[in-house]
């Protein structure tokens, strides 16, 4: 008598207590990043530690290509899974997208940066694997409480890689400063969570959403909206959460940086969308207006005084946080694609800003000063160049994803009629230029000064810097493609939510500049 | 008045007067003792609610595992009384009118705002039966990603807490 046999006639029974095989492929990016970054953590002690690096990078680096493509596997599959606490629909695959891509680039940056610092490499590729199980995993969730779990698996795994410059005093600063603060955010998202629960009597997402339509809206929900607000805002670096943001970010290993400042942030924007557009809690706009209206004023200006360029790029990080709020004020609809377009834009640019960086900054990160930066474009100008195109896409410089993203942005808060909190923005890009010039100005226009030593860029670097550059370039020069699953999957989003579907009338592109 | 009432709010009156005196005392043992206490009186306050698996979750997790580690950490630190600094009457100073505040202003938008209505204890659901069907049914993903996360936090404590080896990021 076999197994079958015995469970046969309860079958029906089993199968809907247990989940199904379709909930499993709609978390496949999960459970493969999940086993990619245990193989890594336990091969580390058996390979020999000078071949270490290479070998459990090179792992790593297969893992984020396997949950790249084990997102196209769960795309093809696309619905509710483990009893409506995931969601699989475009906008979630975006994200899945976005996140292991930022992985993978973060991965091949880290190659030479580790064997230059001599970080031990094993807890180090399994964290930034575990990390993005995490991020995933926010911008498909549907239930606060998984969220919640999530958001702790990226927030721990930043906390400790931002730590791992174990030589230097500014790197535990910067980790301990991120972790105490980082809980304390996490404990204001999680109070948020149960005010909602206590307001709803639910935390599904969704069901919030509908009841919350249904039904005069409880006090205890402005308030929960307001406490989930600071955590995510901290998360993002939005302005008066942000305090934060320089000193961690200078203290960190640089292509930590580039991680820490896309793919948690992308992540935690995800979770916003879909509380601010799903849940729609009424009284957010103000609550996103003075926030957005802030970061943006603060990081730009902050950043003006800044010489320490990992610095100059915190602030420049606050500022974006700012922009990218901005589009949270407006229709769900425009708002959502306008949005998702901007943290794909962006990812790109910071991520290959960050890796020239840090194989600029040379052991120790010695050199991370502005005017290291001079002279740069004679003694390395294909770096030099690189350096130049990000830096050009994050002022939004036509031809650069940088310059779309800005524009579908304010284009989405003109026609939502706030007139103010762009003519903010615009300015703020002003301002935003001078900054990024002066990195410029320094690259080209100065002598070097110092003697600061220029390396050859290897191959994992190389490759990394092109890819960013190309989703740079192809962003700015193409943005059809990307921008029509955005608007697509907004659609989605935003229907499948209570509300009435908002106006999802294309965005106004001057006639010189479309594809 | 009868006698649930009433040791529902003796038990409410030894969990705040706990939690105060956690606060007013000096030395972290004094503190840690009270905050067992504190422990203690919610598990008598949950069972009085009718969740008696949360109660007795409580007594064993909090009450038990957390405070021993709580006294572990103090007794490792070596922590002694700590002193009264500008800092903390500044603390004071704006903290316990702050506090005042905030749990006014929570308890009227809760008594007021909620549209709560009053349950019969015991009526929603607590005992291990419903807790089960909820952890290993409809949160089953959250349970189970959970383990990651605890692996990371392991990993991360590891890492940091590591000697650096001699070799490892030094500036040559």
């Amino acid at each position: 008598m076999n197994a079958a046999m015995i469970i046969g006639p309860f079958l029906p029974a089993y199968s809907r207590i247990l989940p199904q095989s379709a909930d499993y492929v709609r978390v496949l990016p999960e459970i493969v990043l999940s086993i990619f970054g245990m193989i890594v953590m336990v091969l580390e002690p058996l390979i020999d530690e000078k071949k270490s690096q290479k070998v459990l990078g090179g792992i790593a680096l297969a893992g984020a290509l396997a949950g790249l493509m084990a997102t196209w596997l769960m795309a093809q599959s696309p619905g509710m899974a483990f009893w409506n606490t995931v969601q699989i629909d475009g906008f979630s695959v975006f994200f899945h997208i976005l996140v292991t891509a930022i992985a993978a680039v973060v991965i091949l940056t880290s190659y030479e940066y580790m064997s230059v610092q001599r970080i031990r490499a094993g807890e180090y590729y399994a964290l930034i694997l575990f990390g993005a199980v995490g991020m995933a995993l926010m911008s498909s969730a549907i239930e606060l409480v998984l969220i919640f779990i999530a958001l702790e698996i990226s927030s721990i795994s930043s906390y400790v890689l931002a730590g791992f410059r174990r030589r230097e005093a500014s790197s535990a600063e910067a980790s301990l400063k991120y972790f105490l603060l980082g809980s304390f955010a996490t404990a204001f998202f999680l109070y948020g969570v149960a005010l909602m629960f206590g307001a709803t009597g639910s935390t599904n997402i969704d069901q919030i959403g509908k009841t919350l339509l249904a039904g005069p809206i409880p006090l205890l929900a402005f308030a929960a909206m307001a406490f989930m607000f600071v955590g995510l805002g901290f998360k993002v670096a939005a302005a008066p959460f942000h305090v934060w943001t320089p000193d961690v970010y200078e203290g960190s290993p640089a292509p930590i940086v580039g991680f820490m400042s896309t793919a948690p942030k992308a992540a935690a924007f995800a979770v916003l969308l879909r509380i601010v557009f799903v849940i729609n809690v009424p009284g957010k706009f103000w609550l996103i207006w003075i926030s957005a209206a802030l970061s943006m004023t603060l990081g730009n200006v902050g950043a003006l005084v800044q010489n320490n360029v990992k610095r100059l790029l915190a602030y420049s990080s606050i500022a974006h946080a700012g922009y990218l709020l901005v589009a949270f004020a407006a229709s769900p609809g425009l708002g959502t694609s306008a949005a998702m377009f901007y943290t794909a834009a962006y990812a790109a640019m910071n991520l290959g800003a960050f890796a020239v960086v840090s194989h600029f900054a040379n052991a120790g990160e010695r050199y991370v000063n502005l005017e290291d930066y001079e002279g740069l474009g004679r003694s390395s100008p294909l770096l030099a160049a690189a350096l130049t195109i990000f830096l050009l896409s994050l002022i939004g410089i036509p031809m650069t994803g940088g310059f779309f993203a800005k524009f579908y942005v304010f284009s989405a808060a003109v026609k939502a009629n706030m007139i103010w909190l762009t003519i903010i923005g615009v300015l703020n890009s002003g301002i935003g230029a001078y900054y990024y010039l002066r990195i410029i100005v320094a690259m080209y226009m100065r002598e070097s000064r110092r003697d600061v030593p220029v390396t050859p860029v290897p191959t994992a670097l190389a490759v990394a810097i092109a890819f960013c550059m190309a989703a740079t370039l192809y962003l700015g020069i193409f943005p059809g493609e990307t921008l029509r699953y955005a608007q697509d999957s907004a659609q989605q989003l935003v229907q499948s939510s209570a509300e009435t579907p908002a106006s999802t009338a294309p965005l106004i592109v001057p006639a010189t500049l479309r594809p | 008045m009868n006698f649930h009432l009433i040791l529902f709010l003796a038990f409410g009156a030894v969990c705040v007067g706990g939690a105060v005196n956690l606060l007013a005392q000096r030395h972290p043992i004094n503190s840690a003792l009270s905050l067992i206490a504190v422990m203690a009186a919610l598990a008598g306050e949950y069972l009085l609610l009718g969740a008696e698996f949360v109660a007795a979750v409580q007594v064993i997790v909090y009450a038990g595992a957390i405070m021993v580690l709580f006294v572990f950490v103090i007794m490792l630190l070596n922590a002694g009384e700590e002193e009264e600094t500008k800092g903390s009457r500044v603390a004071i100073l704006f903290g316990v009118p702050g506090m005042l505040i905030a749990s006014v202003l929570m308890a009227w938008v809760v008594l007021r705002h909620s549209g709560t209505e009053a349950v019969a204890i015991g009526a929603l659901p607590g005992n291990p039966t419903d807790l089960a069907q909820l952890l290993f049914h409809d949160f089953l993903l959250p349970f189970e990603v959970t383990s990651v996360l605890i692996l990371i936090a392991i990993m991360g404590a590891v890492v940091l807490a590591s000697k650096p080896d001699s070799t490892a990021g030094k500036v040559e």
